[in-house]
C-alpha cells in the first residue's frame, strides 16, 4: 500500500477500525446474551401477566377474603398424554361448579399400563390464560413428581380455591394437565 | 484497519498492482480484494439460488395434481425446509453481501473494504454451511423437515437425526453475517472519501449501514435460539419443553424477535438498489433523498416490535394482539414513503426503459403488492383465516422475489457493465425479464386465491377444488425456473464479451463507481476522490 491508499483510508470517524469493530462485537455478544435472558425474562412476564396459562408451581396457602356466594364457576378438568407415555390419566369428575374462594379437592386417577417402572410429571396449565393467576393450588399432586412401579395405579388429589377477584367474565376455567414421561431425567432422590 | 491492509499485501509479496494476480483456484482462495469476493458472493448466491429453485421445483411438480405422486411426505417436509433455508441464507442474503461487496468501496471512494481478510473469511466459511446442509439429503435420517421456522418441538421433541448438522450450519450462516456486517459498517464509518458526510452517502450505502445493525443486532439471537435447540434436543435442557417446565411457545417469540428483522435485512438493500437505478432511469435526483434515510432507520426500528404478528393464532391476550397489529400497520407508513418516492422520482421525469429499469419497476409495483397483502396479513381478526395459508406463502414470496430477487437483477443488469466491461446481451435480457415477469405472477398470484380459499402451506396434498389453481401455479413455477436459466446465459456471455461498456453506460446514471473504468480495475480510488 502506498502512501496515497494510505490516505484513502483517512478515517472520517474519530475511533480506529478497531475500536469500531470492538465496539460492534460487543453489541454481538450482548445480544447473544440477551438471547438468552429472554427464556428468564419471559418467565417473569408471564408470572406477572398469567399469559402462557402457567399457574403456580408450588403450594400456596390459602388466603382469600371469605367466599363469594353471589357467583359460580366451572372448573373443567382434562388431562392428555404426551407421545409414548403408556399411562392412563384421568380425572375422577370432569368439573366442578365452585364458589371463587370456596376451597375444593378433586383426584386424579393414574395407572400405569406398562411393564416397567415410570415416573411421570404432570404439567398444569390454565384456560383462559389471562385466568391463570387466579386459579391458587394449595396442593397438587403436580408439584412432585410421580413414579409408578409396572402396573401400579394411584389416586392423587388437587386441592384449589380460585381467587374472589377472578374478573367477571370468566365464568368457565378449564385446568388441563399434560403427562410427560421423565423416567430418564427424573431426580434420584424422589 | 491500514496495518491489516499492509499485512495482507505483505503476505502477498508483488501483488501491488493489478498486473499481480495469482491464477488459478489460489486467487479465489486466499483473495482479499472486495470485487473478487464480491463476485464469489454474487456467484454463490446464484447458485444457491438455482439449487433452491431445484427444490421448489421438486415441490411444485408434486403439488402440480391432488394426492401423491412423486415423493413421500416426509420428504416433501424437507425440501420445503431447505428450500427456505437456502434461499433466506443462501441466495437472498449473501446476494446482497456480494452487492454491497463490489460496490460499496466504489460508491464512498475507499481502496476496499476495511477488513479484507475478514471478509475472505466471511464468505469462505458459507460454501461449508451449506455443504453441510445439503449433505444431510444424504444421510439416513434425511434433512431437516420442521420448516425453515424450526419451530420447537417439531425441531426438539419430533426432529430426526441431522438436526445437529441443521444448527451448526445454521450457526455458520450466522458468523459469516455476521463478520460480512461488521466490515459493512466499519467501512462506511472509517472509509469515506474526504468530503463525503452521512447525508451525502448514495442510499444504496444507507440501506445497507442500516441492513448491517440489523445483521449484528439480530443473527446473535437466532445463534442462541439454535444453540437452545441443540441443546434441547441433545443434552436435555427444557428450554422448549413442557415437562421440564419450559415453554414451546417461548421458541416462536425468540425466533421472531430474530425473524421479523430478518425479514427487512432482506429488503431493506432492495430499497437500496432501486433507490440508484430508478433516479439514473429517470434522469433525475432521487426524490427525498432525507426521508429516504429516515424511512429506512424507522422501518428498521420498528422491525423490533412487531415480531408477534406471526404468532397471532397463539392465544395472546387482546391487548397484545392489538398492539402487535397497530405496530405492524405502523410500518406501512415509512414503506409507504419510499414507494411514493420512487413514484415522485419517475414522475415527469424523461424515463427509459432499460432491462435494470424494467425489473426495477416490476419490483416497485410487485413488491407493494406483496406489502398489501402483509398489511391484511398485519389485521389481527383476518389473520386468523389466513394464517398459515397460501396466502401468507404468496405474501412473502412476493416481497423476496418480485422484491428482493427482482430489485438485485436491476442492480446485476445495472452495474454489469462495470463489472465485465461489456454491455450484456440486450434482447436476452429483455427476455429473461419478460419471461421472469409473466411466470412470477402465473406462479404467485394464485396463490393468493388459494390461500383465501383455505388451502394449507407446507402440505404435499390438497382437496380436489383447488386443483385447477395449483396446475396453473405449477406451470408459472417451471417457467419462471427455467427463465432464471436465461439471466445465467447473459452473464456467462457478458463475461465472455459483447459491446465494449464506456465507463459510465448510462447517462443518467450518478455516482463514483462510474468514475473508474469500465471494467473497474482490480484496485480503485488509491487516491481518495474529493467530494464537494
Amino acid at each position: 500500500m502506498n502512501d496515497e491508499e494510505q490516505q484513502a483510508v483517512v478515517s472520517s470517524s474519530n475511533s480506529t477500525n478497531g475500536q469500531v469493530v470492538k465496539k460492534l462485537l460487543l453489541i454481538v455478544f450482548g445480544m447473544f446474551g440477551f438471547g438468552f435472558a429472554l427464556v428468564p425474562l419471559y418467565d417473569v412476564f408471564c408470572d406477572i401477566t398469567g399469559l402462557n396459562g402457567k399457574t403456580n408451581d408450588t403450594a400456596v396457602s390459602y388466603s382469600a377474603d371469605g367466599v363469594d356466594t353471589s357467583r359460580t364457576v366451572t372448573v373443567q378438568f382434562i388431562t392428555r398424554m404426551a407421545k409414548g407415555i403408556p399411562w392412563q390419566f384421568e380425572p375422577v369428575i370432569n368439573e366442578v361448579e365452585v364458589h371463587p374462594g370456596e376451597v375444593k379437592f378433586v383426584k386424579f386417577y393414574a395407572k400405569n399400563e406398562s411393564m416397567r417402572d415410570i415416573v411421570g410429571q404432570a404439567v398444569p396449565s390454565v384456560s383462559p390464560g389471562m385466568a391463570a393467576g387466579y386459579f391458587q393450588k394449595i396442593e397438587c399432586f403436580c408439584f412432585t413428581q410421580q413414579p409408578l412401579k409396572a402396573n401400579e395405579d394411584v389416586e392423587m388429589g388437587l386441592q384449589f380455591y380460585v381467587d374472589v377477584d377472578l374478573p367477571a367474565e370468566v365464568s368457565t376455567l378449564t385446568l388441563s394437565y399434560t403427562l410427560y414421561d421423565i423416567t430418564g431425567s427424573a431426580d434420584s432422590s424422589s | 484497519m491500514t496495518t491489516d491492509v499492509l499485512n495482507d499485501h505483505d503476505s502477498h509479496e508483488g501483488e501491488h498492482h493489478d498486473d499481480h494476480k495469482m491464477t488459478g483456484i489460489k486467487r479465489w482462495l486466499y483473495t482479499t480484494n472486495h470485487k473478487d469476493i464480491g463476485t464469489l458472493y454474487l456467484w454463490f448466491s446464484f447458485i444457491m439460488l438455482l439449487i433452491g429453485g431445484a427444490l421448489a421445483m421438486v415441490i411444485r411438480a408434486e403439488l402440480f395434481q391432488p394426492g401423491l405422486q412423486i415423493v413421500e411426505p416426509d420428504f416433501f417436509n424437507q425440501l420445503t425446509t431447505v428450500h427456505g433455508l437456502i434461499m433466506v441464507f443462501g441466495a437472498i442474503m449473501p446476494g446482497f453481501v456480494g452487492f454491497a461487496n463490489w460496490m460499496l468501496p466504489m460508491m464512498i471512494g475507499a481502496p476496499d473494504m476495511a477488513l479484507p481478510r475478514m471478509n475472505n473469511w466471511s464468505f469462505w466459511i458459507l460454501p461449508f454451511a451449506f455443504g453441510i446442509l445439503l449433505s444431510s439429503f444424504f444421510m439416513e435420517s434425511g434433512a431437516p423437515n420442521f420448516g425453515w421456522t424450526f419451530y420447537a418441538p417439531l425441531s426438539t421433541t419430533y426432529s430426526n437425526g441431522s438436526t445437529a448438522f441443521f444448527v451448526f450450519a445454521v450457526h455458520i450462516m450466522g458468523i459469516s453475517s455476521i463478520m460480512g456486517a461488521i466490515n459493512i459498517v466499519v467501512t462506511i464509518m472509517n472509509m469515506r472519501a474526504p468530503g463525503m458526510t452521512y447525508m451525502k452517502m448514495p442510499l444504496f450505502v444507507w440501506t445497507f449501514f442500516i441492513t448491517a445493525y440489523l445483521l449484528i443486532a439480530v443473527m446473535p439471537i437466532l445463534a442462541g435460539v439454535v444453540t437452545m435447540v441443540l441443546t434441547d434436543t441433545y443434552f436435555g435442557t427444557s428450554f422448549f419443553d413442557a415437562a421440564g417446565g419450559g415453554d414451546p411457545v417461548m421458541f416462536q417469540h425468540i425466533f421472531w424477535f430474530f425473524g421479523h428483522p430478518e425479514v427487512y435485512i432482506m429488503i431493506l438493500p432492495a430499497f437500496g438498489i432501486v433507490s440508484t437505478t430508478i433516479p439514473a432511469f429517470s434522469r433525475k435526483k432521487l426524490f427525498g433523498y432525507s426521508s429516504m434515510v429516515y424511512a429506512t432507520a424507522s422501518i428498521a426500528f420498528l422491525s423490533f416490535i412487531v415480531w408477534a404478528h406471526h404468532m397471532f393464532t397463539t392465544g395472546m391476550p387482546l391487548f397484545g394482539e392489538l398492539f402487535f397489529m397497530y405496530c405492524t400497520m405502523l410500518i406501512a407508513v415509512p414503506t409507504g414513503v419510499k414507494v411514493f418516492n420512487w413514484v415522485a422520482t419517475m414522475w415527469r421525469g424523461s424515463l427509459s426503459f432499460e432491462t435494470p429499469m424494467l425489473f426495477s419497476i416490476a419490483f416497485v409495483i410487485l413488491f407493494t403488492i406483496g406489502g398489501f397483502s402483509g398489511l391484511m396479513l398485519a389485521l389481527t381478526p383476518v389473520d386468523f383465516q389466513y394464517h398459515d395459508t397460501y396466502f401468507v406463502v404468496a405474501h412473502f414470496h412476493y416481497v423476496l422475489v418480485t422484491g428482493s430477487l427482482f430489485s438485485m437483477y436491476a442492480g446485476a443488469y445495472y452495474w454489469m457493465p462495470k463489472w465485465t466491461g461489456h454491455m450484456y446481451n440486450k434482447t436476452l435480457a429483455s427476455w429473461h425479464f419478460w419471461c421472469s415477469l409473466i411466470s412470477v405472477n402465473l406462479l404467485f398470484f394464485p396463490m393468493h386465491f388459494l390461500g383465501l380459499a383455505g388451502m394449507p402451506r407446507r402440505i404435499p396434498d390438497y382437496a380436489l377444488q383447488f386443483a385447477d389453481f395449483n396446475k396453473w401455479v405449477s406451470i408459472g413455477g417451471f417457467a419462471f425456473g427455467l427463465s432464471q436459466l436465461i439471466f445465467l446465459a447473459v452473464v456467462i456471455k457478458c463475461i465472455k464479451g459483447g459491446e465494449k461498456a464506456p465507463a459510465k453506460p448510462w447517462d443518467g446514471a450518478e455516482g463514483l463507481e462510474w468514475t473508474v473504468a469500465s471494467p473497474a480495475p482490480y484496485h480503485t480510488f488509491s487516491t481518495p476522490p474529493k467530494i464537494d
